[in-house]
């Protein structure tokens, strides 16, 4: 993670160590993830479904000649299905050793948050399981949720082996 | 200076392995009587060699252990002591204990205590008392007393080239008694013409030392295969040892790659060649590129070259680099003499071992995942299939018995073949003993075929007893797992009396895979083509539901269940009635299932990328590959669909 003391566009000047996150929407939320941990922001392009797999599985694509599996974020999130269309991208992501592509609805920017910034997450007893939400920062009107990919990604991997078993 | 020699210790295990594994070849060739007029020699070379880096790193044991055995080497190529039955086995045995010292050096464990019992062993053989503690830097002894030597030390040319020094061998000697060196400058040309590389002086040397021969010899060590070299006593009594090496090079190794690396040695024409393709790519390709340039629709029959073109050449490259990993199958084959001998031996039985088609190549990874089952298969035969000599003479066979290994390519694959001319196995036997075990019902109908496969299921064995060698039950159905885990087949034939014979099916390759593409609803599916019987289109009287169980489609007399993919897959498939669609019958384990598909699109190599990589193993999945528009296919694992659809309980049509 970058710590970087950053003096903003106006001058005010930032206060504290800040990460670099970026922003993407699903639905009417604003969520982001480190930077760090993106590899790449794809275009939706055909995800070949996988038999028995949980509905936010989508699938896998072709990644210049990896595959690569998909997760669908809305699924995951429980939100209601939508359509694809061209503002539809794939977040590849790295977690662990693994590479991994998220469906969000848009991507948004690559904001600079102050760790001051950061309030922990209430419980709003909402869709996103709180294990998964490593703090909320309101930038502007916006707030947006910071995710804690791994936690997200990696939890799946835990379910899914205990159904093998 | 200190120089640290560790980097150089892993080099010098890989090449001790190699040695030994010569020496191990040359020494089974000699008890078998096939011992050519260099065998001797390469053996002695080859512990030699060993010696020198032994002592170089400084391993005590192994040091010592080595320099016992070279002597009694060198006096077995001088024809002093002649080569018995019973000391090639001790040879032999010398062999595995050095094998033990070098794991033991390269685990840095203690050397196991056996090597000091084989020590004496072989110091009896020489018939001298035990070798004098080592010490290449002994000082002589003074004494005055000793033998002389008339010593010749001709280096080759290139000698100081080697990095040898012979001033160095001057002084080892010089230390062991009184030395008196007469340098030969006849070759020396004029200093203008003088090259300082190249060595023009030979000399002759009196050795007056109370030193061993062996010692003497040790001085030269190094330089023993780039120069000509005598020693004889003074007084001539006895003819020594003349130690005139050719200027030779190492002993020929065999391109192997040590078990317990992960590196490999390939030929350099072979690196070569690939790199020469990979430049003819790049320039199709950039041809193609400058076509693309402006392009107008003129220009497509030119693009059309091109990218034929590209095509031909990216075939060449795949296959070349494939190759880049292939070696050859002897480098297993090898170790099964030894094995045959020793377990026949064992057994009181008479086996003779015949390998063919040794330089097979297969890609390094299937080798050495098809080595374990392969010496399983070996025992196997050598334990249960081979009959004893008088109970051969009893069924009028010769009392020898023939186990047969060969290897041969066929299609796009390597079939390699266990066959032993032994007893064969009764498929009575089998099927009652499968009704024993629960593997099959008293009342179902087998084929021969089905029958014998039964051998590979777990737990399966019909051996009475159980040896220590095999028996236990636990080798076919393991064979049978590692072979199918490398995408490859195997089947047994047997005729009672006469004999049995393993056939094991590879593919060439890991990483590609001969697959038949079929389409499920909108998803693409490959099925590898190893696991095909055949397709049909079923006509509607062939198809009946039975009670509850779900879909049976008739082939032949023949029941076979029927798995609807696109349920299974929960894909919507175009076809729900059997008789409308293609159906795609396949095999598993000796028994079929016919998956219903809605199109073939035809056969193609494809390449097998991972899913576990980035996701998990999936049931029915073994990986994927990527289509030529760029989406990813599953391929199907026809084991795992096969669990799915027992396992699920076919449920009939909606």
């Amino acid at each position: 993670m970058t710590q970087q003391t950053l003096v903003a566009a106006d001058g005010s000047g930032a206060a504290g160590p800040s990460s670099q996150y970026l922003t993407f929407v699903l639905g009417e939320e604003q969520y982001g993830i480190e930077i760090l941990k993106v590899q790449e922001i794809k275009g939706y392009s055909a995800i070949t479904p996988i038999p028995n797999t949980p509905p936010h599985i989508k699938g896998v694509i072709n990644l210049r000649g990896t595959v690569v599996p998909v997760v669908d974020l809305r699924a995951k999130f429980s939100l209601a299905a939508t359509d694809y269309n061209k503002f539809t991208v794939i977040i590849v992501v790295n977690v662990g050793e693994k590479v991994i592509g998220m469906l969000v609805d848009a991507v948004s920017d690559v904001l600079d948050i102050a760790a001051s910034e950061i309030r922990t997450a209430p419980d709003l007893g909402g869709r996103v399981d709180t294990r998964f939400i490593s703090g909320m920062a309101t930038i502007g009107e916006r707030m947006t949720v910071l995710l804690d990919i791994e936690r997200l990604l990696s939890a799946d991997e835990a379910a899914a082996q205990q159904s093998l078993n | 200076m200190e120089i640290d020699l560790s980097q150089f210790r892993d080099t010098f295990f890989q090449e001790a392995a190699e040695l030994l594994e010569t020496m191990e070849r040359e020494l089974l060739s000699l008890r078998a009587g096939q011992a050519g007029g260099d065998t001797l020699n390469a053996i002695f070379r080859c512990a030699h060699s060993i010696k020198a880096g032994a002592r170089t790193f400084g391993f005590e044991a192994m040091a010592r252990f080595t320099h016992v055995l070279e002597s009694l080497l060198d006096r077995l190529r001088n024809g002093e002591v002649e080569a018995s039955a019973g000391l090639v086995e001790l040879l032999l045995r010398s062999v595995d204990v050095l094998r033990a010292l070098i794991d033991a050096a390269a685990s840095q464990s203690a050397p196991p205590p056996v090597w000091e019992d084989v020590t004496e062993e072989l110091d009896r053989a020489l018939a001298i008392p035990a070798a004098p503690p080592l010490s290449p830097r002994e000082p002589a002894p003074d004494r005055p007393a000793g033998t002389e030597y008339d010593i010749r030390f001709e280096p080759a040319p290139e000698l100081f080239r080697l990095g040898l020094d012979p001033f160095l061998v001057l002084r080892d000697l010089a230390q062991l008694g009184t030395l008196a060196a007469d340098a030969d400058c006849s070759r020396l040309p004029s200093l203008e013409t003088l090259d300082p590389e190249t060595c023009y002086l030979r000399w002759r040397l009196r050795l007056k030392t109370a030193a061993a021969m062996d010692q003497i010899r040790d001085a030269f060590a190094f330089v023993e295969d780039v120069a000509a070299i005598s020693i004889e006593p003074a007084a001539a009594a006895v003819p020594a040892a003349g130690v005139a090496a050719p200027v030779a090079g190492a002993p020929t190794t065999a391109l192997r790659s040590a078990a317990r690396e992960s590196s490999m040695r390939v030929a350099t024409g072979k690196v070569d060649r690939l790199i020469d393709l990979v430049g003819e790519l790049v320039i199709a390709q950039s041809m193609a590129a400058q076509i693309m340039n402006g392009f107008t629709a003129e220009r497509l029959p030119l693009l059309r070259e091109a990218m034929a073109e590209i095509e031909r050449h990216t075939r060449e490259l795949q296959d070349r680099a494939m190759r880049i990993r292939m070696m050859p199958v002897s480098s297993i084959f090898g170790r099964f003499q030894r094995l045959v001998h020793d377990t026949a031996q064992a057994l009181g039985k008479q086996i003779s071992l015949e390998i063919s088609g040794e330089e097979t190549e297969l890609d390094k990874g299937v080798v050495e995942r098809i080595a374990d089952p392969l010496t399983h298969l070996v025992r196997n035969a050598v334990d249960h299939g081979i009959e004893t000599p008088a109970e051969r003479q009893q069924a009028g066979k010769p009392p020898e018995g023939r186990l047969r290994l060969t290897a041969y390519h066929q299609g796009g694959n390597v079939m390699i073949e266990v066959a032993d001319d032994g007893r064969g196995l009764d498929t009575a036997r089998i099927r009652a003993k499968a009704i024993e075990r629960g593997l099959t019902a008293a009342g179902d109908e087998l084929s021969e075929e089905q029958i014998h496969a039964l051998i590979f299921r777990p737990g399966f064995s019909t051996a009475d007893k159980i040896s220590d060698v095999s028996g236990r039950g636990v080798g076919m159905d393991v064979v049978k797992k590692s072979v199918d885990a490398l995408g490859g087949a195997v089947a047994l034939q047997t005729a009672p009396g006469r004999g049995s014979t393993v056939r094991i099916k590879l593919p060439l390759t890991l990483a590609i895979l001969d697959g038949l593409l079929l389409r499920v609803g909108a998803q693409t599916y490959v099925i590898p083509l190893v696991s095909i019987v055949e397709s049909i289109r079923v006509r509607r009287e062939q198809v009946r539901d039975v009670a509850g169980c779900g879909d049976v489609i008739t082939v032949r007399q023949e029941p076979i269940p029927l798995v609807r993919l696109g349920r299974m897959f929960q894909i919507s498939s175009e076809t729900a009635d059997p008789a409308a669609g293609l159906v795609v019958i396949v095999e598993h384990d000796g028994r079929h299932w016919a998956l219903l598909v809605d199109e073939l699109l035809g056969q193609q190599q494809v390449v097998v990328k991972s899913l576990e990589t980035n996701f998990r193993k999936v049931e029915g999945i073994t990986g994927a590959t990527i289509l030529g528009d760029g989406r990813a296919a599953l391929i199907l694992d026809i084991a795992g669909i096969a669990a799915m659809s027992r396992g699920e309980g076919l449920s009939n049509a909606a």
